[in-house]
This record gives structure tokens, C-alpha cells and sequence, in this order.
């Protein structure tokens, strides 16, 4: 096996990391500020991957031109689910939580299989068989563009957090939750732009993702399970963490799939969660309370 | 007699009389529906009482059943000798699970999380595992199947019925002497604060670790009784995250921590399934998808209004 392939590889794997990065951000960023763990994350993600092959199949837009009303869509839905059926919730033990967010899974992955059958739908673009050759590694266009979006998206929301006001106040909620209260702080306002923001980051991540693997229902509970594997690893509610262990995640699964067989490459993935939350809990990043 | 033993009594009664007078759809719905109020059961030792959040039950499960299903497929061995070694090798597996989780002070969705790993990381193994099937499943002999066999757990519908019935009251019995017994209580005081049981002198550690082995042990039972009712095994199906949250709504709805509301969680669960199914088809709205949607819209319903379980409020009416 020659260097150059495994290297092509760990590239390939870099990129898609970027993007599982982008989708696990948003559970990061509503489990750190919000503290409900989104059972329904990859469901989210789904129905963001669909929507980007209806508005292909109908009006013809590239994946990467329906991010934007996607990820508007999204904002609105995930501030409307938060404001109505989460956050009743919000003082409720885990289990009552992930009981509420469990039933809402089960109903997004459900009705897109009553929508749009069991088949797999994809997204054909031109650009998708093209690629850009530096140095011997083979940068896939698709793939480049689908990690420059997560990044893009990653970087906005940081910048996000770190400048406006919102984004201020929304750390204080994270930080001092009877604090922000105090200072009067709209609380349940603030977590439901959270939600929202969290919801726009799987927008992006599932239009971007269209373009590299074909969209069936049962993807969504998957995508759940990977974005928990990538924020513990990363550090739950460390937005640095969570592309981090995206990226991770990413070249261990590319790795697992060159040199041992692509059905066990989730074996890597949940045997890294075991040892960091052995050795690590508060993961890579995280800190600790 | 109390009032809660009579009507204990009566519900044994009927539920002995039951085979009498359904048939045999009827009976397999019962089946399942005891199945699923046992392995609630076992589940509630660890998360009702012990307060710790597993959502990888699936993994005893499926454990159970290989390794019951193994030793039959393999060597012959009947689930007497099989349900043994299910029971070693689960309470092994929950007490390293355990052990993990709670030296290193993981708790909480942390634990949760950790649980659903290893039931991953487990289904992901079994796919690789060329002895026991892999992916491709294992497949018990279906032997005849109106002579009661019971050294080899063959047998009709019946056996399996009452195999469960008789487990369930057992399930039931257990837990209620364990809830009124000292480690009963010293969960009950971990589950509403840990550190609190901790001041007062409580080995925390020691406790939570015996709840995960009676707790996986009592699901291992189940997995053996999987594997030889059911008779074919895949991976990607007993060790499903998706069956982990089918053993826990049925007590989530019925009432954590109660001793009555896994059994009655699994009923309602099941027969709404069941209904459902029954109704959409009468409509001949016949969409895939359609049944799980609606299932879903009822337990956010009953999640949203009912959020101790339908049993606690059904418990005060009756006076139990």
C-alpha cells in the first residue's frame, strides 16, 4: 500500500470530518447552552438532506445555493421546536427528556420514510467527478467545497458568540444560567436562538453532505450516534472540540475502511468514545465541572 | 390479604385462565407484551431504582441470546445449560461496564452514552464474528412444535406464554423484596442524590455495581428466551440501538421506578402498536412509515402530560 493512497485517504477523511464536524457542533452548541442532549440531531440532519435533493429535483439548485433557505428553514423550525416542545421540558430529568426527543425522532425518520419510500435519493452535480491534484493528493471538488461551507459556517458562528450581543448573552446562559436570569436575560428566548443556531450548523452539514453519500431514512439515527461519538470525543459543548472530533472521527473511519474493512470502520469510532470517556470524560477539549 | 395482593392475585388468575380462551394471534400478543414487561423489569432495577441511565440494554439482550443460541447451535446444549453462561457473561460484561463508568465518576447522559457505545461497539463485533452467524444471522433449529420439549425449550405457543408469565411474576416478586430490602433503599437514596447517600456512609460504588449485575442478569434471561422464541438472531438487529428504547418505554410510560409500571407500560405499548396497525389497516392507509409515525405522536403525548408514567395516577384511583 503505498504511502501516497493512505495519504489521499487521510485527506479524503480530513474533509468529511469537517462536515460530521459541522453537525455535531450544533449538539454541541445546544447540549453546552441548553443542556438537553438532541436525541433527534441526525433526523434534523436527514430532513436537511432531502430538502437539498427536492429543491435539486425540482427547481435544479446545487446543493450548495439551497443552504441558504435551508438553513433559514431550519433556524425558524429549530427556534419553533425548542419554544413549544422542549423547553416544558427544560427542568425535566434526562430520561423525560430523551423520551420527548426519542418520539420526535421517531417521527421525522417515519414520516420521511412515508414521503419518500426506502430508496436512496442523490444528488447528481457536474463538479462531483472533478477534482483538484496538488502535489499528488487528489482533493475530490465536491468534498473541498463541502468542508469549506462547514468551515465557513463553523468560523460565523464563532464569530457569532464572541462579538454580537445575542451571542454574549447566550454564553452567560451557558455559563450562569440563575445569573443570566438575574440580570434578566430572556432565557427562554436565548435558548431558542440556540436551538435555532444549532439547527442552521445541521442545515449546512446536510446540504453539504448530499453531495457525498446518498440520503435513506435509517441515516438519521446513525447520524445521531456519530455526532455523539464526535462531541464526546471532542468535548460536549466545546465548539473547537466538536470539529476537532469530527475530523477525528472522519480519518478514523476513512483510515478503518483502507486497512481493515469499510462495515467495521464504526468499531474505531465507538472503541475512541470508550477510551475518551474512560480516560477523558470531559473530552478532548472539554472542561471540566 | 391488602387490597394489592388480591388484585395481584385476581390478575395472576386471569392471566393463568388467558390461554383458554385466545387464540393463537391473541397469545403471541401476550407473549410479547410479558417479554417486554419483564425485560422492563430488568431494566427498572438499574434506572428506577438505582437512578442510572442505561439506553444499552439491547447489549444483554443479545449477549443472552448468542450465547445461549451458541451453545445450542453448536454443541446441542439446551437453554438450561445455555441460560447459565448468558447469565456470566452479561453480569460480566454490565460489571465492567459498571466498573468503568464508575470509577471514573461518569454519570448522568454520560452514562447513557457510554452504554450505547458498548451495545455499538458489541452489534459492530457480532457483525465480524464468522462463528456465531455474523451479519448472515443464526439460525435455530425450528423442531416440531406441538409436544412440550422442555429440556430443549421447543415447544407450542403455550409454553412460551406461561416460560414468561412464570417469569414476569418472578421479575415481580424479586423487585419488590429488593425495593423494600436495604440495597432497596440505599438506591433509592443514590437515585435522589447521590452525594447526599454518599455523606451518610454509603459505598455508592458497591451499590450501583450490584444494581448492573441484577439488573444485566435479569436481562440476559430475556435474551435467551429471545433466541429460542424467536429462533433467528442478526446483529444488526438485537443489538439496535432501536431495541435498547423498545425495552425502556414500556416502564418510561408505565412509571419509573414503580414495581407495576413496566408490566403495565409493555401492555399499553404493545396493544397501541398493535391497534394502530389494526386501524390504519382498516383505513387502508397501508404507508410505510404511517404506524411508527403515530406511535410516536402518542408517546410525546404521553410523555408531555403524563410525565411520572400512566401507572402513578392509575395506582391513586384504585387505591393499590
Amino acid at each position: 500500500m503505498s504511502v501516497e493512497l493512505a495519504a489521499n485517504v487521510v485527506v479524503a477523511g480530513v474533509l468529511t470530518g469537517l462536515v460530521y464536524g459541522l453537525m455535531a457542533l450544533g449538539l454541541s452548541v445546544i447540549f453546552g447552552v441548553v443542556r438537553v442532549v438532541n436525541f433527534a440531531h441526525g433526523e434534523m440532519m436527514t430532513v436537511a438532506m432531502y430538502a437539498a435533493t427536492v429543491l435539486f429535483a425540482s427547481l435544479g439548485m446545487d446543493p450548495f445555493v439551497c443552504i441558504l433557505p435551508v438553513a433559514v428553514a431550519f433556524f425558524f423550525f429549530g427556534y419553533a421546536l425548542q419554544r413549544t416542545l422542549i423547553n416544558p421540558f427544560i427542568a425535566r430529568p434526562e430520561h423525560s427528556q430523551f423520551m420527548l426527543l426519542v418520539a420526535v425522532a421517531l417521527i421525522i425518520v417515519n414520516g420521511l420514510l412515508m414521503i419518500f419510500g426506502p430508496s436512496a435519493r442523490t444528488v447528481q452535480v457536474d463538479y462531483q467527478l472533478e477534482s483538484f491534484e496538488i502535489g499528488g493528493i487528489l482533493l475530490d471538488k465536491a468534498r473541498l467545497y463541502a468542508a469549506l461551507a462547514a468551515v465557513a459556517t463553523a468560523a460565523g458562528l464563532f464569530a457569532f458568540f464572541r462579538t454580537t450581543r445575542a451571542g454574549k448573552a447566550i454564553r452567560a446562559c451557558a455559563d450562569n444560567h440563575l445569573g443570566a436570569l438575574v440580570v434578566g436575560l430572556d432565557v427562554k428566548k436565548l435558548y431558542a436562538l440556540t436551538f435555532g443556531l444549532g439547527a442552521v450548523c445541521v442545515a449546512v452539514a446536510g446540504c453539504a453532505m448530499v453531495l457525498l453519500v446518498d440520503v435513506t431514512p435509517p441515516l438519521g439515527p446513525a447520524y445521531t450516534l456519530l455526532a455523539f461519538v464526535i462531541v464526546i470525543v471532542g468535548g460536549l459543548g466545546s465548539m473547537p472540540g466538536a470539529l476537532l472530533g469530527g475530523v477525528l472521527i472522519g480519518v478514523s473511519e476513512a483510515l478503518a475502511g483502507l486497512f481493515v474493512a469499510p462495515s467495521a470502520k464504526g468499531m474505531f469510532s465507538f472503541g475512541l468514545l470508550i477510551l475518551i470517556l474512560l480516560f477523558r470524560p470531559q473530552g478532548l477539549l472539554g472542561r471540566r465541572n | 390479604m391488602t387490597r394489592t395482593s388480591a388484585s395481584l392475585a385476581i390478575l395472576g388468575a386471569v392471566l393463568v385462565a388467558f390461554p383458554f380462551f385466545a387464540g393463537n394471534y391473541a397469545l403471541s400478543v401476550a407473549t410479547l407484551i410479558l417479554y417486554f414487561a419483564y425485560t422492563g423489569q430488568a431494566w427498572n432495577v438499574m434506572m428506577g431504582f438505582a437512578g442510572q441511565l442505561s439506553l444499552g440494554h439491547a447489549l444483554y439482550v443479545g449477549v443472552g441470546a448468542y450465547a445461549a443460541a451458541g451453545l445450542f447451535f453448536h454443541y446441542g446444549l439446551g437453554p438450561w445449560a445455555g441460560l447459565w453462561l448468558a447469565i456470566f457473561l452479561c453480569v460480566a460484561m454490565g460489571l465492567v461496564v459498571g466498573f468503568l463508568a464508575f470509577r471514573f465518576g461518569i454519570s448522568g447522559v454520560y452514562f447513557a452514552l457510554l452504554t450505547i457505545a458498548f451495545a455499538e461497539f458489541t452489534r459492530i463485533g457480532f457483525d465480524h464474528l464468522d462463528w456465531l452467524g455474523g451479519p448472515g444471522g443464526l439460525f435455530l433449529k425450528v423442531a416440531q412444535r406441538d409436544s412440550w420439549d422442555l429440556p430443549n425449550f421447543r415447544g407450542p405457543p403455550l409454553m412460551y406464554y406461561y416460560a414468561m408469565l412464570a417469569l414476569c411474576l418472578l421479575a415481580l416478586l424479586v423487585c419488590s423484596r429488593l425495593l423494600r430490602s436495604k440495597a432497596g433503599y440505599y438506591w433509592q437514596a443514590i437515585r435522589e442524590n447521590e452525594e447526599a447517600a454518599q455523606a451518610l456512609g454509603i459505598n455508592t460504588f458497591r451499590w450501583k455495581m450490584l444494581a448492573v449485575a441484577i439488573s444485566s442478569a435479569m436481562t440476559a434471561v430475556s435474551g435467551v428466551f429471545f433466541a429460542f422464541y424467536y429462533n433467528n438472531l442478526f446483529p444488526e438487529q438485537i443489538f439496535h440501538i432501536s431495541r435498547s428504547i423498545e425495552i425502556i418505554l414500556g416502564p418510561i410510560i408505565g412509571g419509573i421506578g414503580t414495581l407495576f409500571g413496566p408490566i403495565l407500560g409493555a401492555a399499553v405499548l404493545t396493544l397501541l402498536s398493535d391497534g394502530i396497525t389494526d386501524g390504519l389497516a382498516a383505513l387502508g392507509w397501508e404507508i410505510p412509515g404511517i404506524k411508527q409515525v403515530f406511535y410516536g405522536v402518542v408517546l410525546l403525548a404521553v410523555i408531555m402530560f403524563l410525565p411520572n408514567g400512566i401507572w402513578p395516577p392509575i395506582a391513586r384511583k384504585l387505591k393499590l
